[in-house]
């Protein structure tokens, strides 16, 4: 055998190096949410990412052309599906935009209830998750225990854990449930416990500080240019919150704050949402506080909303507006509207255009999490593989929404 | 499912107990997968929510039969999970991760959209990973509640105990308030309806479902 | 409520602001696809409109019209809090290639002006087949490279599929699912709907359909 070990000068070698492609596919354990990323590393570091989505593209632009407006609501559910309310009802208010129908104020309490509860569910998933990933494993049980407890109040009012399809244009499906005050503050009550044992575990972990503070940051221009909203936004010190900005529903009047970040960074966008959290169990006994406990849920616009089923059964009107309405869809008038809300990735907004019939010609998301995503690769540049899983955990990607 | 073999093969006892010694390893056998499945959840849509569900503390469904550790790499597990929607883009990956697992490995097809396509009847959808990798459980639901998700999964556990992988099973609902109707019609026979499996404990039921200790401070 | 943009717009513009729409509080405005970039421009830079925020960009597909495409883009101030619609119409590119200057089938990229509108860009051409000038990558964004034609379009049927694994022959013994006159008769606004006896194109169909792919007659043009 030939002698490998020749002296050779030092400064003669040179270590070839390109940069190593490495795909993190579509089904991978960390990222929660179907999505791969073709990452360039140089060693261990990133030089770019390519973020190719679309792996749960369900068409739901196509489908919603299909049935009636009414129909378009369980696809709506499975958009943002950890926070299916916040969808359900921004689809109501901007076809109900587009109508020009107003909700009754009982209606619009409830909404406002619902998208809260809907928002708590959304931060406990992303904040859970993040903190799975990164290897606390108990804070994320806690988290979705508490969500457990949040699914059983919906599924008691709209009868499903996680797909309600509730909403309905001019108003809800049914009324809320007698005892949803005493229901819901109890909850509150277990939320609040369970927020402060999270915060005590992580808030001062020095894992969870190192892994999260200075990662992912963004400064506030870069997230203006990329059109970010929401949390993400939030985090990097802009206070725009559609709630606030531009309300709706009851927002105008309810009293909260809205936390904001200074780094943009995955610890400030993981500390906003936990505080946004704890806004929304203000709102939320607000809610409770606020609430009437008698009055009509739906409004009165004959031709979108289905009748009282008592009118149904008993006179002929009642019966034939009801089979117009469900057979020929509610008769939206011609135009288009763009309606948003607060989700909880940020402006959810729905592009809706009419054409007088009971079908929908047009309808588009604006899905907020696709802005944070196509800041991701910005986020991650310079950082560590592993820096990727807490990243794109605070990106909050929601497979529906992201592919619609 | 035709290249797969079935569990007792051609195992050869001393003696002249080949016939018992068989049946007896195979039992042991299919009691030592069944309570260790190791589990690939292939996890793409809102069907995802309700399986973390699953693993949380409420319903625990995966760790009471030993089946909770997931191996996110399929050449170390024998269980897949398709959990939620599969698309048209998403086919080849489901595929290929079905491929490289190793034999005998179990597919469960959890929520409508993994079973037949949902109501996404559309461009972008697979009409149910049947048409793509053979399936043992099919879980209906969209998304299904977890007690119907351990419904399956016990489901699956019968099906690798009894050594029937030929015919798919699919978890029924409890009560059929149509299928019975017709029943008492006599336009159908009770096998025609296929009722769910019974529960397991008279204690079980909607009138007994037992409210959550919501775990305030002060009842500790 | 964004009425002064529209004003100022008018202002500055004149004549190529095309037509002008408020309903229900929003306001839109029309432009002709050459005019596309410089107003947009304009939008972002000038300081009383300061439209900092990209909302989002889609188009309406009306197949009944000769400019088919409405390409929508919706603009946010997030200094001012007022919105803004623009708009502008193209033609297909399928009929009318890419050289005619008196039908229009591309617009100026925006991705210069706010770099949200890269993949939104990219799903547009993705689900409608439209082009954008200048465009640093614009390739399919939510279905595979393999997918032929562009769904949001009228005229491809929903249930069109192009599978990229072939079933397996196994699974077919399921039912094929509802065909486009089949089921609830509302909303099914099948643009290439052809006209069949119920019989024996009815099998040909559930066989195609169980094969995997429903085939749609080109021939037919869309009514």
């Amino acid at each position: 055998m030939e002698p490998q070990d020749y002296d050779i000068d030092e400064a003669d070698l040179e270590l070839p190096t390109e940069a190593m492609r490495i795909n993190m596919g579509p089904s991978h354990p960390a990222t929660h949410g179907t999505v791969r990323m073709v990452i360039d590393v140089d060693g261990e570091s990133i030089k770019h990412v390519d973020v190719q989505i679309g792996y749960l593209h369900r068409g739901f632009e196509k489908m919603c052309e299909r049935g009636t407006w009414t129909q378009c609501f369980p696809y709506t559910d499975r958009l943002n599906y950890v926070s299916p309310m916040i969808c359900n009802i921004g689809f109501a208010i901007t076809v109900e935009k587009l109508a020009g129908i107003e909700v009754p104020e009982r209606c619009q309490w409830y909404r406002t209830l619902l998208c809260e509860l809907a928002r708590i569910s959304d931060h406990l998933t992303c904040n859970g998750a993040m903190a799975m990933e990164l290897g606390a494993f108990t804070p994320f049980l806690w988290m979705i225990k508490a969500r457990d407890h949040v699914w059983d109040l919906l599924e008691e009012e709209t009868g499903a854990r996680l797909t309600h399809s509730f909403a309905r244009i001019g108003g809800m499906a049914k009324p809320p449930s007698p005892d949803v005050k005493a229901r819901t503050e109890e909850v509150m009550l277990a939320l609040d416990d369970i927020l402060d044992e999270c915060g005590k575990m992580l808030f001062k972990n020095r894992i969870f500080l190192d892994r999260l503070q200075g990662v992912g940051k963004i400064t506030q221009a870069e997230a203006l240019q990329l059109g970010w909203t929401g949390p993400p936004l939030r985090s990097t010190g802009i206070a725009y919150d559609v709630r606030r900005a531009h309300p709706y529903l009851k927002y105008a009047e309810l009293d909260f704050d809205i936390p904001v970040g200074t780094d943009g960074d995955n610890y400030d966008r993981f500390m906003v949402r936990h505080e946004e959290m704890v806004q929304s169990i203000r709102i939320v006994r607000q809610c409770l506080q606020r609430m009437p406990d008698e009055g009509p849920i739906n409004a009165d616009a004959p031709g979108i909303v289905l009748p009282e089923k008592e009118s149904v059964y008993t006179t002929i009107e009642g019966t034939i507006q009801h089979f117009k309405v469900i057979m020929e869809g509610a008769k939206i008038p011609a135009g288009e509207v763009y309606g948003y809300v607060e989700g909880g990735n940020g402006e959810l907004g729905f592009f809706v255009v009419s054409d007088g019939s009971g079908t929908p010609y047009r309808v588009r998301v604006r899905p907020p999490c696709v802005f944070t995503l196509q800041g991701f690769p910005r986020m991650i540049r310079g950082h560590m593989i592993a820096d990727i899983v807490p990243t794109f955990g605070s990106v909050n990607m929601i497979g529906g929404e992201c592919d619609r | 499912m035709g290249d797969v073999k079935s569990p007792s093969g051609q195992i050869v006892i001393d003696g002249n107990e080949q016939g018992f010694g068989t049946t007896k390893f195979d039992a042991l056998l299919s009691w030592a997968r069944k309570y260790s499945l190791f589990q690939y959840p292939f996890v793409t849509a809102c069907c995802g929510m309700e399986y973390m569900s699953l693993n949380g503390p409420r319903f625990d469904g995966l760790a009471r039969f030993g089946a909770e550790a997931p191996r996110f790499t399929p050449r170390q597990s024998d269980l897949l999970w398709v959990v939620g929607t599969i698309s048209q883009r998403q086919a080849p990956v489901l595929k290929r991760v079905y491929e490289q697992m190793c034999r005998p490995n179990y597919v469960i097809a959890f929520g409508t959209c993994a079973s037949s396509g949902g109501f996404y009847d559309n461009y972008a959808t697979v009409p149910g990973i049947d048409k793509i990798i053979p399936v043992d459980v099919f879980i209906p639901g969209c998304p299904p509640r977890p007690e119907a998700v351990i419904d399956g999964l016990m489901l699956l556990m019968d099906k690798i105990a009894s050594g029937d992988r030929t015919t798919p099973g699919v978890v029924k609902p409890y009560n059929d308030p149509v299928g019975q109707q017709l029943v008492q019609l006599g336009k159908r026979s009770p096998a025609e309806i296929g009722v769910g499996p019974q529960p397991r404990s008279t204690d079980v039921g909607p009138a007994n479902t037992p409210a959550h200790a919501l775990d305030r401070k002060e009842s500790r | 409520m964004s009425q002064h943009l529209v004003e100022k717009l008018k202002t500055k513009f004149g004549d190529r602001i095309l037509e002008t729409h408020s309903f229900r509080g929003d306001e839109s405005v029309v432009v002709a696809p050459s005019d596309w970039h410089v107003v947009a421009t304009f939008l972002r830079d000038d300081a009383s409109c300061d439209m900092s925020m990209f909302t989002d960009i889609t188009v309406v597909d009306y197949p009944n019209r000769d400019a088919r495409f409405e390409l929508v883009l919706n603009l946010y101030s997030l200094h001012k809090a007022h919105r803004l619609r623009l708009k502008t119409r193209l033609y297909d590119e399928v009929e009318f290639g890419d050289a005619d200057p008196a039908h229009p089938t591309r617009v100026k990229t925006v991705t210069d002006l706010w770099a949200a509108a890269n993949w939104f860009e990219r799903e547009v051409f993705d689900m409608f087949g439209l082009r954008f000038d200048g465009h640093p990558d614009l390739r399919r964004i939510l279905l595979y490279p393999e997918f032929e034609g562009h769904p949001l379009r009228k005229d491809y049927a929903a249930d069109r599929t192009q599978p990229l694994v072939p079933y397996r022959p196994e699974a077919q013994d399921k039912l094929a699912p509802f065909r486009a006159d089949e089921g609830m008769p509302f909303g099914r606004k099948d643009w290439a709907a052809r006209d069949v006896a119920w019989s024996t194109d009815d099998i040909a169909h559930n066989e195609q359909h169980l094969a995997g792919a429903v085939v749609v007659d080109p021939a037919v043009k869309p009514s």
